[in-house]
């Protein structure tokens, strides 16, 4: 085996003696098209709400969930399917999540979430790397499509006028904090704060010392 | 069975679907039933009409009598209520009116049936959506007469006035 690693490294080591230079770089760089090609129709191909659904997990799970919501279905006719939210669009942070995403295939081959019941009980989990995912870019997939330079407050109403003016626009929030299961049912929230971690109403200075949210050491 | 009930049955038969056919030549596609859905025949099959738009009301909406739970001014498209989250309680419950500006949720919603007064809303209270709806712009197929208690007293006085 070692003597066999030898020799094509003798091999590969040496200067090509048959070959021309312009061959080897025609070659070079033609293989380099088919390959680079290839890796990103393959990307692409894995960047599908088809390829999603190819597993049952997300088919009878999340799939169900996210049909009849606004997302799916309204008067305007356009639909953000899974990857518009759950992957970056650029390049880099793209080749990050789909580097991530391996963790899904380990899930997938293993099973982590392959019935009903074993989904409901990891949903809580599964739910929280999205919301810290989205916190953590400023909810860059919503804002894709929902910039908020583009919002005519005019048509907004009042309460959301009020919460958009005040704190997605001081940035104290992004969408995900207010917007959480919007597009998927969401798991028990009884641990979870319903306006994200930044809950203005945690705010100590709104209560003094008596904010009933931070006593008995549960924040 | 003998040939006479044989015959008996048979010359029913023949009577009833004559009387059938009659009714059928009087009345070749007789009218629906003056329903909710007027118009039509009994054969014809009617396209249900559009869904109503929700209406976003700005403000409150006034009570058409004390006890009415109030209606729901705002929409509530997709909202989850069930054993895991309640959507409307993330803006309606006490700690979150402060920042949300919603309506805190009546102190009724925190007893039991035994007026026992809870921490938070009580279990029996906790599906929102059962006394309180939002409104469409939907037209009511039937008319209602209801009238305000303060416009019936107010004509009761102008008619002790006169």
């Amino acid at each position: 085996m070692v003597e066999w690693i030898k020799g094509y490294w003798h091999t590969l080591s040496r200067p090509a003696t048959a070959f021309s230079l312009g061959f080897l770089l025609l070659s070079g760089f033609i293989a380099g098209i088919i390959f680079w090609g290839g890796f990103n129709t393959a990307l692409e191909a894995t960047n599908t709400e088809k390829f999603c659904i190819s597993c049952h997990e997300m088919r009878d799970n999340v799939y169900e969930e996210l049909k009849g919501t606004i997302h799916w279905t309204n008067r305007s006719g356009v639909r953000a399917t899974c990857p518009d939210c759950h992957v970056p669009h650029e390049w880099t942070h793209k080749i990050a999540r789909k580097m991530q995403a391996s963790k899904e295939v380990w899930g997938k081959i293993f099973g982590t979430i392959n019935t009903r019941e074993k989904f409901l009980d990891k949903r809580l989990e599964l739910a929280r790397h999205e919301w810290a995912r989205l916190k953590a870019n400023d909810s860059l997939e919503c804002r894709n499509c929902h910039d908020f330079e583009f919002m005519d407050f005019s048509v907004q109403s009042e309460r959301a006028r009020k919460l958009h003016a005040t704190q997605l626009s001081t940035g104290k929030a992004t969408c995900i904090d207010c917007h959480r299961g919007i597009a998927h049912h969401l798991p028990n929230m009884a641990d979870e704060d319903a306006w994200g971690p930044d809950n203005p109403a945690d705010d100590a200075s709104r209560f003094g010392e008596d904010n009933p949210l931070k006593t008995e050491g549960t924040k | 069975m003998n040939g006479r009930q044989v015959f008996s049955l048979a010359a029913a038969l023949i009577v009833l679907a004559c009387g059938l056919v009659t009714v059928a030549e009087q009345f070749p596609d007789a009218p629906g039933p003056d329903g909710i859905r007027k118009g039509g025949t009994l054969f014809e099959e009617q396209s249900a009409p559009p869904l109503a738009d929700p209406v976003n009301a700005q403000g409150k909406r006034v009570r058409a009598y004390p006890e009415q739970p109030p209606t729901i001014p705002h929409t509530i498209r997709d909202y989850q209520i069930d054993k895991n989250v309640n959507r409307c309680l993330e803006c309606h419950n006490r700690i979150q009116t402060g920042v949300s500006g919603a309506p805190m949720i009546s102190i009724t919603h925190f007893m039991d049936r035994d007026f026992q007064v809870l921490a938070d809303v009580a279990p029996r209270r906790y599906f929102c959506l059962q006394c309180h709806v939002p409104q469409t712009n939907a037209q009511p197929p039937v008319g209602n007469s209801f009238k305000d208690v303060d416009i019936l007293l107010r004509n009761r006085k102008q008619q002790s006035a006169q």
